[in-house]
């Protein structure tokens, strides 16, 4: 799959606040149907990069380039325009609505100007089912009675609903249970099998190496390693993200 | 469907039917108990009436309780008061009750904006009083308007009132509580100067002579126009009902079995048939007084248009996302600051409807509305149906129900000769009560599961 171009590439990209430099000439590449872990120590930047792609902040310097094409990513609007959509850690689902309604959130449909509840319904129900998550017979139940990995697949049943290329997915699994993560995991497989690019930003390095194709890893703001995943070991991973080099690694 | 009723689904502790991994034998605290999922949604569960009394048992004991314990409250209110009082279940007295409960009624239906919000409105009274004194010093002398246009001008007044209230309080991130806090004071000074304007007012009452108006609460239906209005009705609910259940089934969703929808429209034809045989039994002493007053189809409408703008259309989803999680709403793309300035606005125009109401039953608008106590009372209603004081939860049937305890209440003991303080003292208690069992049941709820 690696024979198309990246979908989102970031070329010495650096963020500035103040006197604090976030981040310092980052480059970074997600290609479609490749899931990219995005690892690196508290501090090390992976907020700020994936704000940067999420259109939150706009970097100081450097080139984001979508499709191959420069794009300024100015707004959430702007990124959710191009297809990049950001699942974080605290989900953002609605507690009072149901999952239909959560994943229709913002982008309802509409029928003799009102809510069109069953095209949405089905649509949803159709998103899930093709994710796996076979939920069918209660879509109608509030999102505040699901447990944290239901949560997370509605989250990514939105995502692909509104037609994600990329997804970014904020330390989904953090906590999670053993089956929660397991299911996570799955769904994460499956969306990239779909073609679509995922970005994960997780702590846990089991689950990067369960899902990940590529592993880009940040340190103090910098990137120090990116490439395939098969070319690293945990104990690799661990160096750079702890002291920003590897002794012990070609790759990088 | 019994077994997903009753058993744990197949998928095993995995509800959300994923490969099931006979090895992860600890659930998480935080997985569903599948038993949990399936208590919430009877209606889509339930595929005959024997499962869906049982999906709908299970609700109730899981804290879902739903209108059920206030209709109960309401039906014991009314065996006490029948049986301390043989004037309470009268006709006069029960149409005098529906009419003495339109205004708290709508007053809450205006405050639920603000509490699906998680906010609250203090203002709605006056703000209210405001738009309704305007409204009839325009179709009074000396300014002898048309009664529709003074209407229009004195609503668009309250919402013009409810969007500046509602821009200061999205714009400059002021609590909702102090901004309208504010508007309770200044409003009220705002009615005054109305009544000191209009050179119609005598000693500060507005008195009401165009008759649309004071016949919105005093005027009745004749009989017939009533039994007639009720069968349209009751005609235009049911075929709705069925054929959105039928229509469901036919696309493969889930949906109640047809003989609850049935039973659902039965049961609002009989209740409509009471009410409408009631209302148009003679009421009066000496002139004939029948039929069914306009104002409880006027609240009947209201209540349509205030369920379809918050339960389907994009706006009354907002209202209700924004309620939960505004952070959730606003990376969904929802223009939040707009949405709630919006509803604030609606908020104060419904408000204006109560207090035309209000107007329209004494006959008159004074300087002396007592504004600071009727929200109170209109938050008292909005609670005691069943809306939610922390945003997110609450249907316009709710201040309908709990408006009709407070008036059921007020009603009964003023017939019982009891004074004002016993009546305030005994709306407190059913206010306490009301909640208490509301948040006791949800509470067993929520520790009873899992």
């Amino acid at each position: 799959m690696t024979d198309g171009g990246p979908l989102l590439e970031l070329r010495g990209v650096s963020k500035v606040f103040g006197a604090v430099r976030a981040l310092n000439g980052v480059d970074f590449t997600a290609y479609p149907g490749q899931v990219t872990a995005l690892a690196g120590d508290n501090g090390a930047g992976k907020s700020v990069t994936i704000k940067t792609i999420s259109g939150l902040w706009e970097p100081t310097e450097g080139q984001i380039l979508w499709e191959g094409r420069p794009v300024h990513l100015r707004s959430p609007n702007d990124a959710e325009a191009l297809g990049i959509t950001t699942i974080y850690q605290d989900l953002a689902l609605c507690d009072n609505l149901d999952i239909v309604q959560n994943m229709f959130l913002g982008h309802e449909r509409m029928r003799h100007h009102l809510l069109d509840e069953t095209t949405m319904e089905l649509a949803a129900r159709k998103t899930l089912s093709d994710l796996h998550v076979t939920t069918v017979r209660s879509i109608r139940q509030p999102v505040a009675s699901l447990s944290g990995g239901q949560r997370q697949s509605v989250a990514v049943a939105k995502a692909v609903m509104q037609a994600a290329k990329l997804v970014i997915m904020d330390e989904p699994t953090a906590a999670l249970g053993v089956a929660q993560t397991r299911m996570v995991l799955d769904l994460i497989r499956r969306l990239s099998h779909q073609g679509t690019a995922v970005i994960l930003i997780s702590h846990n390095l089991n689950d990067v190496f369960e899902v990940a194709d590529r592993i880009s890893i940040l340190y103090l703001g910098q990137m120090v390693a990116e490439g395939p995943l098969a070319d690293f070991d945990r104990q690799v991973v661990v160096d750079y993200m702890t002291t920003g080099e590897s002794s012990r690694a070609a790759a990088g | 469907m019994t077994d997903t009723i009753d058993e744990p689904t197949a998928s095993g502790e995995d509800p959300a039917g994923v490969e099931l991994h006979p090895a992860d034998e600890s659930t998480p605290a935080n997985a569903l108990a599948p038993d949990e999922l399936v208590v919430l949604v009877p209606d889509v569960l339930a595929d005959s009436i024997g499962d869906y009394t049982r999906a709908w048992w299970k609700r109730i004991r899981s804290g879902e309780s739903g209108a059920l314990p206030i209709i109960i409250g309401l039906v014991v209110i009314c065996i006490f008061f029948e049986v301390q009082s043989s004037a309470f279940l009268t006709a006069t007295n029960i149409v005098n009750l529906f009419v003495q409960a339109a205004f708290i009624v709508l007053l809450g239906m205006a405050e639920l904006y603000a509490l699906i919000l998680s906010e609250i409105d203090l203002s709605v009274g006056f703000v209210g009083a405001v738009g309704a004194a305007i409204a009839m010093a325009l179709i009074e002398a000396p300014q002898n308007w048309p009664w529709w246009a003074g209407v229009i001008v004195g609503l668009a007044a309250c919402a013009v009132i409810g969007a500046f209230q509602g821009t200061i309080i999205t714009r400059l991130k002021i609590p909702s509580f102090v901004v309208t806090l504010a508007g309770l004071l200044g409003w009220q000074g705002v009615l005054i100067y109305v009544f000191d304007v209009d050179k119609g007012a005598v000693g500060g009452v507005i008195t009401i002579s165009n008759n649309v108006i004071s016949d919105l609460v005093s005027g009745n239906m004749t009989p017939w126009a009533g039994w007639i209005l009720l069968v349209v009705l009751v005609a235009l609910f049911g075929i709705t009902s069925v054929l959105k259940t039928t229509r469901r089934r036919a696309q493969g969703l889930s949906a109640p079995p047809l003989s609850i929808t049935l039973l659902t429209v039965g049961a609002v034809a009989v209740a409509g048939v009471v009410l409408v045989y009631i209302c148009n039994l003679n009421r009066g002493a000496l002139t004939p007084v029948e039929g069914v007053p306009w104002v409880i189809p006027f609240l009947l409408v209201i209540l349509v248009l205030q369920t379809v703008l918050l339960g389907r259309t994009k706006l009354g989803r907002y209202t209700y996302a924004i309620g939960a999680s505004p952070e959730a709403a606003r990376r969904a793309g929802i223009n939040v600051s707009l949405v709630r300035t919006i509803a604030f606005a609606l908020c104060s125009f419904t408000a204006g409807l109560a207090a035309i109401v209000y107007a329209s039953r004494l006959g008159s608008i004074s300087v002396g509305f007592d504004g600071g106590t009727y929200v109170l009372y209109a938050v008292a209603a909005a609670v005691i149906g069943g809306a939610s004081l922390f945003g997110g939860h609450g249907k316009p049937i709710h201040p309908l129900l709990g408006g009709l305890v407070i008036a059921t209440l007020t009603n009964g003991l003023a017939l019982l000769n009891i004074s004002t303080a016993g009546t305030d003292i005994a709306t407190a208690v059913v206010l306490l009560v009301a909640v208490a069992v509301d948040s006791t049941l949800r509470r067993r709820g929520r520790s009873g599961a899992v």
